[in-house]
């Protein structure tokens, strides 16, 4: 119920933050909506020795346009995805998947690069984000850099940030003309983590097949998983329901999910073909507009 | 007689019998200002942690505190140990067992509490928990009652004497000769096998307890989370040596029950000793996880049911097989003579002569628990045996399930309705219940929708239609560890015409200071709001063996129309007096006597209150008050038909409830909107239970389900909308004929929901899902059938 | 640290470890027991609180974070001696039977009613699906909160 001790600072800028972050090294945690964090501490499952508070730094809470993409700050809330305008004109698989993450009130302070960062296999973002390619923007003393999501993601719970170095931001994609994706979540309850969750992601070209496709998969292993080859099969060609249902075969086999309360192995697997066939079919739908 | 409602008969300001009445307790909620456990503080108050077992089964081989002791703040650290000194290291439990307060020879379950901390701080007392130096040596465990009965499995109760494997009890009901010639004539047998599982009540509020032992005066105070605070305060008299003149228990306000405050809970023995001790005030709150993982949980019943049918569909046989998982201790709070609480109501509402049931507690490496959890003493478990039975019943026999149980059920003429298995259920009228459900549900509609629904999502309705039992209990045959199960009510009137009413009984949630003052209102004419209810402290109150059980209506509400008639009685008497008539003279009519004939002439309650203390006659004791203790002639039945229609995606085994229509009849309702919010209540536990809530455990015997992650209670989100409808057939021998409903729409509907899933799925050859029918496990039986 | 929270209008200075949870500050440095605790996971939203008008589990924030903010709790509600509308309104449809979640639900139920007065059961139902309540069932809490959004509206 109560976390152990730690210290604590607040820093206003950037700078005073990548240099705390820079002197604690690994004994330093930054700490942003902190609904990951903080009920980890309570069980005493995390016992940061340092916190460092970034909720009064200015600027890290927009959602900006640029170049194609917008990049989503480290201090968006999960509450302000679902009110913001450019994500629901320019980003529909982040529309999509915004309300299915965690409740209301924790949407109230919980990060989308918060828990992208968090790398929890059962959290939502990562998959979306995996799904759309997107890349996170991470700062530190020595300067910036940006990481490709399938290279973030390390392990369960692992990250490939260095010990100084902070994730400020996400870049992800804009919808190009003619493409739309969706997330859709198996979860027995509001606050539940998924049992299975897909998110899909298509782009058309010209002709009506398929240019582009993504597809991540939440609770599916022991990391957010990007269905390539299933993404492979669908790309070049025209879409189907047939199309469709060998993705998500594809897709099954991609996932390695564990036999739990949430049901056995097999189950999940069907799991993952049924809401991939799904979120396919709603994919293609919005990107032909008919959504 | 069956109405469909029962009107008021005093005027709105009065606000009596069948008035919705606003609630009295929620100005104090509404502003934040409710009194709970932890809110409250005394000067000098410690603050305690519990220490527990995080393994299932394991021998100690030492502790030590040492590190523990030394961290600034802590004051002291008690461990079993310690308590042995004081001979409180055991405990007796309400059903005749003995429980670990903190673990001497071993922990018998994960989560069992080993050592407390107390400090001056309840972070610091956190702090000092992972100091104390455990060894323990790990045990097999067992982690269902199948395994604890399977030869050369472990012995868990090794430290009783005379137990020699791990049955905890075993008791039948009705009989068997009679039932097995049944059977053996039966044209049709029809059997289910299903296990109720283990589920928690998981009131918002946790259990906690604030011992102020004094040590000047030797006053021992208790602020406690109970539901049956004078129980409490004898057996904490009894256990710990104390005597009972000097100890107050204060239960204060609750946040939620059902259940899980009856018992008396290890941290609270601690907590006390530690204050007497001590010397200061100690306060324990449990985190949610401890509430989950240690304390009264509710079901872990298996039953294999079967009913015996002739050639027409008539059921003329029940026989029921059943282990229930009891944990580690036998500690159900239940009344003595009946091991299984009242299981064996679970012929339902069906009119058949034979029934036999034989019942096995058994000891696992779990929490002791089972009846909790808005049971009425296992009338959840029996419920849902007969309305699962009965509805494959109907389809093993080619009939519709409505169909079936109109014809099987027991009509209103037969009442009083002797059981076969010794219960007299005092009114009921079940038929024109289920007509009422089916056609608020449009059920022919329904079933119309339901052949239609061909694709991947299937249309299921399913019925229930329950009987349950409450109002214990009559003095011949109930008791709670020798306590009678009487309850009683203290009202007094005073000089202003106002009222103050105390009760043996402690309301959770459920209205109390609201509805027994409508009962004294109708009785006497005060209106209801100037009638002041007070419960839970055991300086201020008759005795009483609290509320649980859907108890208070039918044994408190009893006093209380008792105690206002008595009080009338004297009323009357003083009447008299002022009026100068003869008391046979008299007449009452709401608020007031007068003349026969001459109905000016007349004097209100309130005249006649202030009389009492300022013009009473000669010969007469002054005042106006008075103290009733009811002992119930029988119980009562509740009853009511459940209908709840799903659509399930087959694909995906998730259901979505798409209509409930619950019909209750509790008889006469005292305020019908605070019954109606009783019945939404259960009916969401039943859902919940239903669809997600699950207390499980891997075969280590740790506990899946020990925190809000894992054990899912549901949101408004998935919650479905009720429609309620009502009839009325009061009970002939409650004083008001009312029959208490807490508990019923718990009871009653988790069949429905069960009934409805397998409805839709039986033509794919689905007999039954166990709950919670979780989506995997709906599509495990596609896969299987 | 030291830290000053404006906490239903009024500054509040306080000496506080890091680790302190805003709810055990609420509860025990400020006297205000309206905010409850009903969990250990994050999960119930017994603890809800509107930190800047929004609402936050306050078990899962850190005092420390509070630092010039403001919070509202239950007892903030009432305002110049008159009950909000919101309360009036549980009392009126019998929304609170323990009263356990009540504070949480009020709460939800006030910012929700700030941005939409005129929610449908969908709409109402969405916004309280990170409070738990254990008693009522939810139909008399939604019924509530339409109602006082109604009454709001001077209808």
């Amino acid at each position: 119920m109560y976390p152990a001790s730690f210290g604590y600072s607040a820093p206003a800028t950037l700078d005073e933050v990548l240099s705390t972050l820079s002197k604690l090294g690994d004994e330093g945690r930054v700490l942003a909506g902190g609904q990951s964090l903080i009920p980890l501490m309570k069980l005493r499952q995390a016992a940061p020795a340092h916190l460092v508070d970034i909720n009064g730094v200015g600027g890290l809470d927009q959602i900006s346009d640029s170049n194609g993409h917008l990049e989503i700050g480290a201090l968006v809330r999960h509450a302000d995805v679902i009110t913001s305008e450019p994500v629901s004109r320019s980003v529909s698989t982040m529309a999509s998947a915004a309300p299915w993450v965690a409740d209301p009130l924790v949407r109230n302070r919980g990060t989308v690069v918060g828990s992208v960062a968090h790398c929890d296999p059962k959290g939502d973002w990562a998959s979306v984000m995996l799904a759309l390619d997107a890349q996170v923007v991470a700062k530190s003393m020595a300067g910036e850099r940006t990481i490709a999501m399938t290279d973030f993601i390390v392990d369960f719970f692992t990250n490939s940030l260095e010990p100084g170095e902070m994730a400020t931001a996400l870049k992800v994609p804009k919808d190009v003309p003619n493409s739309g994706g969706t997330y859709l979540k198996l979860e027995r309850k509001i606050g539940d983590y998924a049992t299975v969750g897909v998110a899909a992601f298509l782009a058309l070209d010209s002709a009506g097949k398929i240019a582009r496709a993504g597809l991540g998969l939440t609770s599916v292993a022991s990391l957010n998983v990007k269905a390539t080859e299933a993404e492979a099969m669908l790309t070049g060609n025209e879409p189907s329901d047939e199309l469709f249902a060998e993705a998500a075969e594809s897709a099954a086999r991609a996932s390695s999910p564990s036999s739990d309360v949430r049901g056995p192995a097999d189950y999940k697997r069907e799991l993952v073909r049924v809401y991939t066939r799904r979120a396919l079919t709603g994919a293609w739908a919005k990107a032909r507009g008919e959504v | 007689m069956t109405t469909t409602q029962n009107q008021p008969t005093t005027t709105p300001e009065v606000g009596g019998i069948g008035h919705s009445v606003l609630r009295h307790e929620d100005d104090r909620f509404i502003q934040g200002a409710g009194r709970y456990l932890d809110d409250h503080v005394l000067p000098g108050m410690l603050h305690m942690a519990i220490l527990r077992s995080p393994v299932a089964h394991a021998r100690i081989r030492s502790i030590d505190s040492s590190a523990a002791s030394a961290l600034p703040g802590v004051v002291a650290v008690v461990t079993g140990e310690l308590l042995a000194g004081y001979n409180l290291a055991w405990m007796p439990t309400l059903s005749g067992d003995t429980q670990a307060v903190l673990a001497t020879d071993k922990v018998r379950y994960q989560g069992q509490e080993v050592a407390a901390v107390i400090a001056t701080d309840p972070y610091i007392a956190r702090d000092a928990l992972p100091l104390i130096d455990v060894d323990y040596e790990d045990l097999p465990a067992i982690t269902n009652p199948m395994e604890g009965l399977a030869a050369g499995a472990p012995l868990i109760r090794d430290e009783k004497e005379g137990q020699t494997d791990n049955v905890a009890y075993t008791w039948e009901a009705g009989d068997k000769a009679a039932t097995d010639a049944a059977f053996a004539k039966a044209a049709k047998v029809v059997e289910l096998d299903t296990h109720y599982p283990r589920s928690h009540p998981s009131p918002l509020e946790t259990c906690g307890c604030l011992a102020d032992v004094n040590p000047a005066t030797g006053e021992v105070t208790i602020y406690l989370t109970s539901q049956a605070p004078h129980a409490h305060r004898t057996l904490f008299a009894i256990v710990a040596g104390l005597p009972e003149q000097n100890i107050r228990i204060i239960s204060p306000d609750l946040g939620g029950g059902f259940g899980n405050k009856v018992p008396i809970y290890p941290g609270y023995v601690v907590a006390t000793a530690a204050s007497l001790v001590i010397g200061k005030p100690v306060k324990w709150i449990e985190s949610r996880t401890e509430n989950l993982i240690s304390t009264g949980f509710g079901r872990d019943f298996y039953m294999k049911g079967q009913l015996a049918l002739d050639g027409e569909g008539r059921i003329t046989a029940m026989r029921v097989e059943m282990t229930s998982d009891q944990g580690a201790f036998y500690a159900d709070a239940q009344p003595t003579k009946f091991r299984a609480g009242l299981f064996h109501i679970c012929t339902g509402s069906y009119d058949f002569p034979a029934a036999h049931i034989a019942a096995k507690g058994v000891f696992t490496n779990k929490a002791p628990g089972g009846v909790a959890y808005r049971c009425s003493f296992r009338v959840t478990e029996a419920s849902y045996l007969i309305e699962r039975l009965v509805q494959n019943a109907a389809y093993e026999s080619g009939m519709d399930p409505a169909e079936f149980r109109m014809k099987n059920f027991i009509k209103p003429e037969q009442f009083p309705y002797h059981s076969p298995t010794g219960f007299v259920y005092d009114s009921g009228d079940y038929h024109t219940a289920l007509q009422m459900a089916m056609e608020m549900a449009d059920y022919k509609g329904w079933r119309a929708k339901q052949q239609a629904s061909k694709g991947t999502k299937r249309i299921g309705i399913g019925i229930a239609s329950f009987t349950e039992v409450v109002g214990a209990g009559n003095s011949r045959e109930y008791d709670i560890a020798g306590l009678k199960m009487f309850d009683s009510a203290e009202l007094r009137i005073h000089p202003t015409g106002k009222a103050i009413l105390k009760l043996g009984t402690k309301s959770q949630g459920q209205g109390h200071e609201t509805t027994f003052a409508q009962i004294v209102a109708e009785e006497l004419g005060i209106p209801h709001s100037d009638i002041t209810v007070r419960e839970g402290d055991t300086d201020n109150t008759p005795y009483g063996l609290g509320t649980y059980a859907s108890r208070s209506t039918p044994v408190a509400g009893a006093a209380t129309a008792m105690v206002s008639r008595k009080i009338r009685e004297k009323a009357r008497t003083l009447a008299a007096h002022l009026l100068e008539a003869s008391e046979g003279d008299l007449e009452w009519e709401t608020g007031r006597f007068y003349v026969k004939g001459s109905p000016d002439k007349g004097v209100t309650i309130q005249e006649i209150a202030f009389a009492a203390y300022t013009n009473h006659p000669e010969g007469v004791e002054a005042g106006l008050e008075g103290v009733h203790y009811y002992d119930p002639p029988n119980m009562t039945y509740p009853f009511g038909s459940y209908i709840v229609v799903v659509e399930v995606d087959t694909e995906t085994g998730v259901w979505e409830v798409l209509k409930v229509v619950a019909v209750d009849d509790c008889g006469v309702r005292i305020n019908p909107m605070i019954v109606e919010g009783q019945i939404q209540g259960g009916l969401t536990e039943g859902f919940a239970k239903a669809n997600m809530q699950w207390i499980t455990f891997d075969e280590d015997g740790n506990c899946i389900g020990s925190n809000f992650l894992d054990y899912l209670v549901p949101t408004a989100w998935e919650t479905p909308k009720f429609e309620l409808g009502e009839t009325v057939t009061p009970s002939p021998h409650h004083p008001i004929g009312a029959k208490g409903v807490g508990e019923s729409a718990t009871v009653g509907s988790p069949a429905a929901f069960v009934n409805a899933v397998v409805d839709a799925l039986w033509s794919e050859g689905v007999k039954n899902i166990d709950m919670p029918v979780l989506p995997h496990r709906v599509w495990g039986a596609l896969k299987g059938a | 640290m030291l830290i000053s929270v404006n906490v239903n209008g009024a500054e509040q200075q306080r000496e506080v470890e890091p680790r302190k949870l805003l709810v055990d500050f609420i509860r025990s440095e400020l006297g205000m027991t309206g905010t409850h605790i009903g969990c250990d996971t994050t999960s119930c939203g017994a603890c809800t609180v509107l930190l800047d008008g929004k609402p936050v589990k306050s078990c899962t924030l850190l005092a420390v974070q509070a630092n010039g903010r403001n919070v509202r709790t239950v007892e903030g509600l009432k305002q110049n001696g008159q009950l909000h509308p919101i309360q009036t309104a549980f009392k009126e449809n019998h929304g609170l039977q323990c009263g356990f979640c009540t504070p949480g639900m009020m709460l939800v139920g006030s910012a929700l009613l700030a941005e939409n007065p005129d929610p449908s059961d969908d709409d109402v139902r969405w916004a309280i699906s990170g409070n738990i309540c254990r008693c009522t069932g939810y139909m008399n809490i939604v019924k509530a909160i339409q109602s006082a959004g109604q009454a709001m509206q001077g209808a």
